[in-house]
């Protein structure tokens, strides 16, 4: 269903974000480019080279760079937006942790790309997922169209009064960046209306409350040293805003419904067939869609399968994850990424623990794969699916829960 | 434009009076100059009210913002050790694109502040950048000459010779074993609008260069010797002697660079100097009050490594004098 | 009993500082005091320049050491240029 006048364009996930930053009339886009994030830079300066965008586009020499400048910009007041890769995340690890506990609202796009060594230019989740104790809410998308809508939504996400926090927007490497998909774009006057201008957090010092703003008419210090003493209380401030994106994330997704006609799920999960299922499979990103292609053959043929895609990893929807996931008798993670020396990886985990104060406990298995841009054919979640069926029919789990799909044996 | 201006003077009784923007109750180590450093920065700004603070982590950024205080009265922001010019970048960014949409009035000021830690080693990358974007910044480095926050480690700026808790004194080795890195000249390198050297002694010249590398338009660096008592080993009260005769040693050479003419010169201490030869002092007046480098004049003078730090001192000193003749 | 730290709720968020470092005397950590002989003084303000903690203050007329925040570093008795500042210990 589409809502109102949309414009159809043929492209990739990459040209998606960027017109997506450019609707969002983002003030400062500072970037640096990585495979497979380029495309979104190469489009942004192409905006910027035309005059199409008011944007400042600071052509920094780093990620790390991309990352503070981003923080300095968001910290002056300006609607911010970054995106990067891989290498490009890990290095600018330690101003993601920086970002979110000073509370500055910045976007980030992450063209999810495994890690090196050895290098590799192609898809898998394992940088971003290790992201997942920075303090940033973390939306992963499905298709080039999702990436559209959801960095978007991104923005009004971020910068909404009662969350004040930075998200990343992950979409797969290649697989979602370089390839050419049939995407809706709102009219930029819509989107404009939908993002609105930004208004910085309100904060009380000193018995006033101000903008927290790098602003001489309002000079605040941020960015203190903060010990034993106060440390753990800013901590805990970031984990309420965190709490408080829930509500935000839901009603944000509803009222893009109303405008867009897409709607993804609640927010945070989306579910395929799950009602009456004997044999779920959990997954994130692109791989999503592969598995309900499965899902929908495998219906075709009278099997009960389903699928739980999780669009939300943080914060993540564990109540949600359980409800859907309780009582159905097997289940099966599949992650883009693994956990070397884990039980399992992190997006096992979560779903594993949300389950454990459930009385009726699916059988949990996960699997790792995909890495370094394997191809995910259906026939791997095909086999996962009998593999869900088998242990519902004979009770018995394999001697490990998790296990790696897609190698050479 | 900043040849053209009159030379601004700093009038001190006049200053003294003004609205101190870097406070008291700061808590770094009694005698530390980088006070001294952002106390004077401060009184030389042309807008100080209108100035916003990008400052790396350091002693000045710890000892100023020990959480729930500041010292600071003006917009002040710290992020991380290497990337206060990245974040000075996009504090600009977001003024001039906000102002672009008319959703603010005017440009303020921006200025960067690190020790020798950010500004010799693991911030040059960002500095260097900032620079060649030609963002509108003045970026002091306080040279304290090691990583005096962290428990005086050796540095970038550290001298050769001199003892750190990374560059002990032993058998095998006297102290650092190589020479410090010629920072300034790598910034001015990059073509900034202004770039110079500086002492924390010579108050009025530190001052004036603050003036001009802030009216500059573009990027400005100032890289000012501000000894630290804790890390040199001298007495206390000694900080501005021990930056006075760094300059008088040419060790640490006064000179400016400016972007417009694209010419070197030597500051008057410096030039005093120049056309004085024989004010030059020796290296040794420098180097024995400090204890880290006690080890070369006791348990037994080291005249083979005093020679040696002589002798590069000239070189460099010589260096400087080409490169700012006339 | 010395008072209670605020809660979580009661600090500003994005931990941005709330207090002046000037309610932080640093005055108590001097173990030498600055006395100046006001006869010999030309108000030159050298010391006022070099004192690295502002404790110097200068109304238009004369000069006052704050001791409140003055750490007896002795740089203003080093740096003077008629000497007319002698540092002595504290009781």
């Amino acid at each position: 269903m589409v809502v109102g006048k949309q414009t159809l364009m043929g492209i990739n996930g990459d040209e998606a974000v960027a017109y997506a930053a450019k609707q969002a009339l983002v003030d400062v886009c500072a970037v640096y480019p990585i495979t497979p994030q380029t495309i979104i830079v190469e489009k942004y300066a192409e905006f910027v080279a035309e005059g199409e965008v008011h944007t400042e586009f600071v052509r920094v020499e780093s990620e790390h760079s991309a990352m503070s400048a981003c923080v300095g910009a968001a910290a002056a007041g300006a609607r911010t937006f970054t995106a990067s890769a891989a290498n490009g995340i890990e290095l600018m690890n330690e101003v993601i942790f920086l970002a979110s506990s000073i509370r500055m609202p910045i976007v980030l796009a992450v063209a999810d790309r495994s890690p090196s060594g050895p290098i590799n230019i192609h898809c898998d989740q394992t940088v971003s997922l290790a992201q997942r104790d920075t303090g940033w809410i973390m939306l992963y998308c499905e298709n080039a169209q999702e990436a559209y809508d959801t960095t978007l939504q991104a923005f009004r996400i971020a910068e909404h009064a009662d969350v004040q926090l930075p998200v990343m927007v992950m979409l797969d490497g290649f697989v979602l960046t370089h390839t050419l998909e049939n995407v809706y774009l709102l009219e930029d006057k819509v989107a404009h209306k939908f993002v609105g201008t930004r208004v910085p957090m309100e904060i009380e010092v000193g018995g006033q409350k101000i903008p927290l703003k790098l602003d001489p008419k309002t000079p605040i210090t941020i960015g203190p040293l903060a010990l034993f003493d106060y440390y753990l209380e800013t901590r805990i401030q970031h984990h309420e805003a965190m709490e408080r994106a829930r509500p935000v994330i839901s009603s944000i997704n509803d009222e893009w419904a109303k405008l867009s006609g897409r709607k993804y799920g609640d927010g945070f999960i989306q579910s395929f067939e799950v009602d009456d299922a004997d044999a779920v499979i959990v997954t994130t990103g692109s791989t999503a869609g592969t598995v309900r292609y499965v899902a929908r053959q495998l219906r075709a043929k009278g099997k009960k399968v389903g699928l739980l895609k999780v669009r939300t990893f943080r914060p993540f929807p564990s109540e949600k994850v359980a409800e859907i996931l309780e009582g159905v008798p097997a289940v099966g993670v599949f992650e883009r990424t693994h956990s070397i020396g884990s039980l399992g990886g992190p997006l096992f985990n979560e779903v594993r623990s949300a389950l454990y104060d459930r009385d009726k406990r699916p059988a949990v298995l996960g699997y790792y794969g995909g890495l370094g841009g394997r191809d995910l054919h259906p026939d791997y979640f095909e086999t996962i699916y009998k593999e869900l069926f088998k242990v519902k029919q004979t009770g018995e789990l394999p001697p490990r829960p998790v296990k790696y799909i897609s190698h050479r044996e | 434009m900043t040849t053209a201006k009159i030379k601004w003077r700093p009038k001190i009784k006049e200053i003294a009076r003004q609205e101190e923007y870097f406070t008291s109750g700061q808590r770094l180590c009694a005698g530390c100059p980088a006070g001294t450093v952002a106390r004077l920065v401060m009184h030389a700004l042309p807008r100080p009210e209108n100035t916003i603070i990008s400052n790396a982590t350091g002693c000045l950024e710890v000892a100023s913002t020990i959480y729930p205080f500041t010292a600071w009265r003006v917009p002040w922001m710290h992020s991380l050790f290497e990337n206060a010019p990245a974040n000075a970048s996009g504090i600009e960014a977001a003024y001039k694109a906000r102002i672009r949409r008319g959703l603010e009035k005017e440009m303020p000021d921006l200025l960067v502040f690190s020790g020798d830690g950010s500004g010799f080693d693991i911030g040059v990358q960002a500095a260097s950048g900032a620079i060649e974007r030609r963002h509108n910044f003045l970026y002091v480095i306080y040279d304290n000459g090691s990583y005096s926050n962290t428990g005086i480690q050796r540095s970038g700026a550290t001298p050769m010779y001199a003892w750190s808790t990374t560059s002990e004194v032993g058998k095998a080795e006297p102290g650092k074993p190589v020479w410090r890195k010629p920072i300034a000249l790598i910034y001015a390198a990059h073509n900034p609008a202004f770039a110079a050297t500086a002492s924390i002694y010579h108050w009025k010249d530190f001052m004036q260069k603050v003036r001009k590398g802030m009216e500059a338009e573009g990027p400005a660096v100032i890289h000012v010797k501000a000894p630290c008592h804790r890390s040199w080993r001298y007495k206390e009260e000694l900080g501005m002697q021990m930056s006075k005769l760094a300059v008088e040693t040419c060790y640490h050479p006064l000179w400016e660079y400016d972007g417009e003419t694209r010419s070197y010169s030597l500051s008057t201490a410096s030039k005093v100097i120049q056309k004085k030869p024989e004010r030059k002092k020796p290296i040794e007046e420098w180097l024995e009050p400090q204890g880290r480098f006690r080890h070369l004049f006791r348990p037994k003078r080291r005249d083979d490594l005093l020679k040696e730090f002589q002798r590069r001192t000239d070189e460099d000193w010589e260096h400087i004098l080409r490169i700012t003749k006339q | 009993m010395a008072k209670q730290k605020p809660s979580y709720k009661e600090i500003p968020a994005a931990a941005v500082a709330w207090k002046p470092a000037t309610d932080y005397k640093t005055g108590d950590w001097r173990s030498k005091r600055p006395i100046r002989d006001t006869e010999k003084c030309t108000r030159c303000l050298i010391c006022w320049v070099f004192c690295p903690d502002g404790a110097i203050h200068w109304d238009g007329e004369d000069l006052t050491f704050d001791l409140d925040y003055c750490k007896g570093c002795g740089i203003c008795a080093q740096e003077c240029p008629v000497e007319c500042i002698k540092m002595e210990t504290e009781e």
